[in-house]
Formats: structure tokens, C-alpha cells, sequence
């Protein structure tokens, strides 16, 4: 989706300010935010594409303003409402007014296996390649309503396969629950004046990773 | 409500990035909390386990380890370049946001930066959750159309013969920036190295300096 989440190259946001020293969380309520959301992920109802795509539809003018985890918040409500795990109502009182089902929760002696799971995303179905390093592609000029982790600023783009990352599960489909769509990612250079024009300095370069279905021969 | 009276932490009460209704942000999270507690959706002990590891266990001094042996080992810096998974992981640094890792190496002629512009993603198992400002709009934004005047203004400028290359993470792969060793560090150990490397580094916004002598 065009969404504000997608803010590769836009302006005004102002300096970057590192701040010295910084906690890993800045309230206690960013703590419990961070592992309920990890923990109620464990539950099984939803994936990470999901995740990420429930804080993107955040609307534009609450995501700018809110801090991460008010994102991260908002998105874990969302998708408890929508998988029935918990109602509006119920998330407003901290109340529950029904049985959630039978659920079995991440518990201390899961965590090992939750945290240090070697397996992510890449999967071992085999599919054939549609590109090699060193390959001319064009990324798509797509304009989903639904997920997808092709950034605006590269659609419609011409660059260079640098590297096949092997296959591995397309969160645009797994994201809107299309299944896993196992495909080949690739990390895409794109020339920085070929993104950003003439001003850009010739010799940089934006590396993209993106899916067989995000790129055309070019 | 049954709630943990630990929750009455002081920090409760800093003001957010923006000065956001946290009272609000507070309760909401809190009855969310009782809720899926109640429901027996969630243990609250492992709720407490898991902000604990990546409190306390899960850090940019995993990725120090890295860099330092990288520096120090001719042979593990090639296996760190050609599959960084695997070489992470014999320091047993694996797993979440980390499983598919990829290191880029910054030399002479080369500065490499690594930044989200979707989300936020970034490597925990080698350096933790990701500091605010990675996860800033103003990052996120910049990086990928002004990274030298980005890198400039937070005090690190490129020199013009330099390439900058910049690393969005879009997919599930990870990026670990491989800083230079700086001069003055020859003859070290991987143990003192690993005191110098910095997780800004690691991503590219810093260079790995020796302090001057007499400073801190």
C-alpha cells in the first residue's frame, strides 16, 4: 500500500538526532508492548508480514505521530479484534467478556526455540530463478492496496542483480494471506542518480531486496 | 484488575518522542496486558523473560565480538563475508531478525550504510533492538536519497572518492556493516578491539575511532 510507512526519499523530517546512551526501552509500558507482541505472534494466529502489515494501515496522520511502540500497540490490537481473540470492548475495560478458545501461551521454556530459531523466512522449495548476478531487471511499477516491501522510490526503476539470495517466502502474498508463494530474493542495485536524478553523485548506489514477482528483464 | 505492581515503574511517567498522550498509551497497554492474561493468551513470566533477553543479554557487543575477530582472523573474516549466517553463529549469536545475515565491508574506497525505510527492521542477534532514531521518519526518509549529508551531519563525512553504498533492508536478510580497523589499534586484542567498535558503526553512520590518550 502507498502509505506513509514508505518513506524512502521523502523530505522535512528533520535532523537525525542519536541520542547518548539510550535505554533499550524508555517506559515500562514500551517493555510490556514489545513482548506482548512477540508473545501473542507466538500464539500462531498471524505471521510477521501480517504484523507489519497491520501498522502500516495505521491511519496517516496517527502513524506520523506516534511513537514506535504506540505503532506496534495499535497493530497488535487490530489484529487480535480481527483474528476474534479479543473485542473492542474487552481491549477498552482489560476485561474479558469471553472464553478466547483453546490457546496454549508462549511460556519461559519456549523462548529458546522462539529466539534462536535458525530458520526465517528462506524456505527449501525449489524454484527456478528468473535472474542471475549482473542480470539488467526493472523493478515493477506496482501500486498494491495490500502489502508490499517494494518501496516506492525504486518502481519503474532499472538496476542490477548483485546477488541471489536463494528462496524464500514473498510477504506480499503472505502478508494478505495468499500463502507463502516461495520465490527467489535478489539484492537489486540501483544506481543513485538513477533513483534521485542528476543531483545524486555518480558511483553511489541504494541496494533493494526484492522477490522474482517485483522485477522484470529490463 | 490484577495488576503486577511492579508495573508502577518510574519510568512510566517519561514524556514520549512527541509529547504523545501517554496516560492513555499507559492504560491501554495495561488492560491489554490483564486481558490477554486473563484469557490465558499470554504467561506474564515470559512476557518478563523476554524484555530481560533483550535487555540484558542481546546487545551490540555481540556484534563487537564479530567485528573484532574479523579483524584479527584473515580466515573468519573470509567466512564472514562469504556466509555471515554460519559465521555469526559459531559466537552462537542466532536466531530472531538475525537468521539470514549479510555483512558488508567497509574499506578505503567503499562506505556501506544499512537502514529499514518500511519499518525498522535491523540484525537483533548481533545488535539488539534498534536505538529511535533508526526507526525515525527522519532516518528512514534520508538515508536512502541524502546518506552523505546525512552521515555529514552526524559527523562522519565521505570524502568524495569514496562510494557510498547504502543497504535498505526490505526482505528478511539482515545487514552487519564490517567497519576499518582504525589506525592506532595494530597489535590489540580481540578482546580490546571489541572495546572500540561501536553499534553505530555497525551500521554505518560512525567510524571506529582509537580515543586520544588521557580521554575516557
Amino acid at each position: 500500500m502507498n502509505g506513509v510507512h514508505d518513506m524512502g526519499g521523502m523530505h522535512g523530517f528533520g535532523p537525525v538526532e542519536i541520542e547518548q546512551n539510550e535505554p533499550i526501552f524508555h517506559a515500562r509500558w514500551e517493555e510490556r508492548t514489545f513482548a506482548l507482541t512477540l508473545a501473542a505472534a507466538a500464539l500462531g494466529r498471524w505471521n510477521l508480514d501480517m504484523s507489519r502489515h497491520a501498522r502500516e494501515q495505521m491511519p496517516p496522520t496517527e502513524y506520523l505521530r506516534a511513537t514506535y511502540y504506540e505503532r506496534w500497540l495499535w497493530g497488535l490490537r487490530k489484529l487480535l479484534v480481527e483474528r476474534g481473540l479479543a473485542s473492542e470492548g474487552e481491549l477498552r475495560t482489560g476485561r474479558a467478556e469471553s472464553e478466547a478458545g483453546a490457546a496454549r501461551p508462549l511460556r519461559v521454556e519456549d523462548l529458546p526455540r522462539l529466539l534462536q530459531n535458525r530458520r526465517g523466512a528462506r524456505v527449501d522449495d525449489v524454484v527456478a530463478p528468473k535472474f542471475k548476478a549482473g542480470d539488467l531487471v526493472r523493478a515493477r511499477n506496482l501500486n498494491p492496496i495490500g502489502h508490499t516491501r517494494l518501496p516506492r522510490y525504486a518502481r519503474g526503476r532499472q538496476g542490477v542483480i548483485e546477488r541471489d539470495h536463494g528462496v524464500f517466502v514473498f510477504a506480499d502474498a503472505n502478508a494478505m494471506g495468499m500463502g507463502k508463494k516461495p520465490q527467489h530474493v535478489y539484492s537489486v542495485r540501483f544506481r543513485a542518480r538513477e533513483l534521485w536524478g542528476p543531483d545524486a553523485r555518480e558511483g553511489d548506489s541504494v541496494f533493494v531486496d526484492l522477490w522474482d514477482d517485483h522485477l522484470d528483464p529490463a | 484488575m490484577a495488576t503486577d505492581p511492579s508495573h508502577l515503574h518510574p519510568s512510566d511517567h517519561e514524556p514520549g518522542e512527541h509529547g504523545s498522550p501517554l496516560t492513555e498509551t499507559q492504560l491501554r497497554v495495561r488492560a491489554l496486558e490483564s486481558l490477554l492474561v486473563e484469557k490465558g493468551l499470554v504467561d506474564p513470566a515470559a512476557l518478563d523473560a523476554l524484555i530481560d533477553t533483550y535487555q540484558n543479554k542481546i546487545g551490540p557487543r555481540n556484534g563487537a565480538k564479530v567485528v573484532a575477530r574479523a579483524w584479527v582472523d584473515a580466515a573468519y573474516k573470509r567466512r564472514l563475508l562469504e556466509d555471515a549466517s554460519s559465521a555469526i553463529a559459531e559466537f552462537g549469536f542466532v536466531g530472531r531478525q538475525g537468521e539470514d545475515m549479510l555483512v558488508v565491508e567497509n574499506n578505503p574506497k567503499v562506505h556501506n550504510l544499512v537502514v529499514c525505510t518500511l519499518c525498522s527492521c535491523y540484525p537483533w542477534p548481533v545488535l539488539g533492538l534498534p536505538p529511535v532514531w533508526y526507526k525515525s521518519s527522519a532516518y528512514r526518509s534520508r538515508a536512502v536519497i541524502d546518506p552523505r549529508g546525512l552521515l555529514k551531519e552526524l559527523g562522519t563525512p565521505i570524502p568524495e572518492d569514496v562510494e557510498v553504498r547504502v543497504w535498505d533492508s526490505t526482505a528478511e536478510l539482515r545487514y552487519l556493516v564490517l567497519p576499518e580497523r582504525p589506525p592506532g589499534s595494530e597489535g590489540w586484542s580481540e578482546e580490546r578491539l571489541a572495546r572500540l567498535v561501536t553499534r553505530d558503526a555497525m551500521i554505518g553512520v560512525a567510524k571506529v575511532r582509537v580515543p586520544e590518550e588521557g580521554s575516557p
